[in-house]
């Protein structure tokens, strides 16, 4: 469905490159979450996912096309097989529900006929289904990103993008976008979500993919926001030269944090 | 489905930025109105080439008592000096070229003199005497008169052999400047517009990005996202040609038509009616042309994927 072969993405700007040889895999139907912190490369690895950049070197391959050599051309009838939300929904102010989720179809030249049906579906799916009328403005925030997803998803994308849909939203709202995500999850689409939100993500124990400086640290099965493992060797260095600090990893989710952090972000240092 | 789509995001983007709208037809409209009148003038200097090269003669004045340039020196042209200019037209060497000539007397140089000056007082003065006798000669290509001038000006009793093309050639040459003119303001013009269509499409382009974004988001085609933005200039620049197109019909009818025929009283033909009909599609094609071209380049940075 996805899949990157040793992908770097360096802008020209910087120094360092924003991913830095990641390979990867992701399957049909699966819900993965993509961690890191600010610039550790998420947003890179969707716009990528997106073609909306093109790789340094290393191959992407999305639903069967080679991205690299993907013509400009080709690439708006690509995206009508991918759907995308944002932290800030991106809907159209002056347009109101039903023609915000319509937009997207009447631009890839839907009939009318097939608009008329499509539209309402979804909004009902979202749970959105008596305020088709309504404005962006009178909306509030998990209606309003819930209209993005309806967007999204109203074409029947095989693949959704989510680039931290929670983060605008408080927690009980969030619960509500998750539960619909995983509801969309279980129709068949392969959600791909960037996250910052460590309870939602320790709470559906979902694949978690974690990038740090652009590479990839951690891609676990039913993982957490932190790891429940600890797979860096330099902590056991550590515990073999200070007993002392094998204090910390028992402890095992909020004291680890900084410990099993540090390591990855500087692995040349580790071997001494 | 599509098309009431596309017109609609049309007649959005241009309520948007009216004022730019506006500025791009006046524009258009004074730069096409300054190519339809360099193509205008072109017209008249070939039409009237057309008309004058046929009358246009070249005249052999022979020599009059007063004379002393030339060949002449203050004696008349004795008839034996007439009819040697008369065989030599007549002669093989020359015959082929002449289509015709006259030869005019002093009376008929005078009665034409006093024709063409009646209103001066310069018509007093002159006598028939003083006025050359001289053959009137039609060529049959008149951009031969050298051959004719060559032969004729080195014999006795001839004072000049003067081609009339040569006044002519200095009217069409002040046309000619005119007309340069008129296209050089043109061209200048057709650049300011071009580029105001160009900054039009790309403000249109600015308060629209958020659509923008979203189409090309959800895989909106190219052609799709550009169209509105060109057909919004084709629009604008279509205005301004079709105004260009009355205002040069316009010039036509009322200012050459309606005044300058009367103020010349048909001494020359000029361009008509059925001449600047010609011209208005040429204008509304040229408009139309680069309003796409110039909006298409400036959309482009926006479709880059």
């Amino acid at each position: 469905m996805i899949r990157f072969d040793g992908v770097s993405k360096s802008y020209s700007r910087t120094m360092r490159p924003a991913l830095n040889s990641v390979s990867i895999e992701i399957l049909k139907g699966e819900f993965v979450f993509l961690v890191g912190a600010s610039g550790s490369g998420k947003s890179s690895f969707l716009r990528l996912v997106l073609r909306e950049e093109t790789p340094s070197t290393g191959t992407i391959h999305v639903l069967g096309e080679r991205l690299n050599t993907l013509s400009s051309r080709k690439v708006p009838y690509f995206r009508r097989n991918l759907g995308v939300v944002f932290q800030d929904f991106r809907l159209l102010p002056n347009k109101n529900v039903f023609d915000n989720v319509a937009f997207t179809l009447q631009v890839i030249g839907k009939s009318k006929g097939f608009i008329q049906e499509a539209v309402p579906d979804v909004l009902k799916m979202v749970g959105l289904a008596g305020k088709s009328n309504r404005f962006p403005h009178e909306l509030s925030g998990g209606e309003q990103q819930r209209v993005a997803i309806a967007r999204a998803i109203v074409n029947k994308p095989a693949i959704l993008l989510a680039d931290e849909p929670t983060g605008n939203l408080d927690p009980a709202t969030s619960a509500g976008i998750m539960t619909l995500l995983e509801r969309i999850n279980l129709g068949g689409t392969t959600v791909l979500m960037a996250t910052h939100d460590a309870g939602i993500v320790d709470q559906m124990k979902r694949r978690v993919i974690e990038l740090i400086s652009g590479q990839i640290v951690r891609d676990e099965r039913k993982g957490g926001y932190q790891t429940q493992a600890i797979p860096i060797q330099r902590l056991e260095e550590e515990e073999q030269s200070a007993a002392l600090s094998s204090v910390t990893t028992e402890l095992p989710d909020d004291a680890s944090t900084v410990m099993w952090r540090r390591p990855a972000v500087e692995p040349e240092e580790a071997p001494q | 489905m599509r098309l009431g789509l596309i017109m609609g995001e049309v007649g959005s983007g241009l309520r948007r930025n009216v004022s730019m709208v506006i500025s791009v037809i006046l524009v258009t409209f004074i730069s096409l109105t300054f190519v339809g009148v360099a193509i205008l003038m072109q017209m008249q200097i070939g039409q009237m080439k057309g008309y004058w090269y046929d009358r246009a003669q070249v005249a052999i004045y022979l020599c009059t008592s007063v004379d002393t340039t030339g060949n002449c020196s203050q004696a008349e042209a004795t008839k034996g000096q007439i009819a040697a200019v008369k065989t030599q037209l007549d002669s093989p060497a020359l015959k082929p070229f002449v289509q015709k000539y006259e030869f005019e007397t002093h009376a008929q140089a005078y009665k034409n003199f006093q024709d063409q000056f009646s209103n001066s007082p310069i018509a007093g003065f002159v006598t028939p005497e003083t006025l050359n006798e001289s053959f009137r000669v039609n060529l049959k290509d008149p951009t031969q008169a050298d051959i004719l001038i060559e032969s004729i000006s080195g014999l006795a009793g001839v004072q000049n052999v003067e081609d009339q093309r040569g006044y002519l050639d200095q009217i069409f040459s002040v046309l000619n400047a005119a007309s340069y003119t008129a296209i050089g303001v043109a061209v200048l013009m057709l650049v300011a517009a071009v580029l105001l269509i160009a900054t039009t499409i790309r403000l249109s382009a600015f308060s629209r990005r958020r659509e923008l974004g979203i189409m090309r988001l959800v895989g909106a085609s190219n052609r799709f996202i550009q169209t509105p933005f060109i057909l919004e200039g084709v629009f604008a620049a279509l205005i301004g040609s079709v105004l260009a197109g009355l205002a040069i019909v316009g010039i036509v009818q009322f200012f050459v038509q309606g005044y300058l025929t009367k103020a010349l009283q048909s001494t020359t033909t000029l361009v008509g009616v059925s001449d600047a009909l010609i011209v208005v599609p040429i204008l509304i094609v040229l408009g139309i042309a680069l309003a796409a071209a110039s909006a298409g380049v400036a959309i482009s940075r926006y479709l880059k994927v």
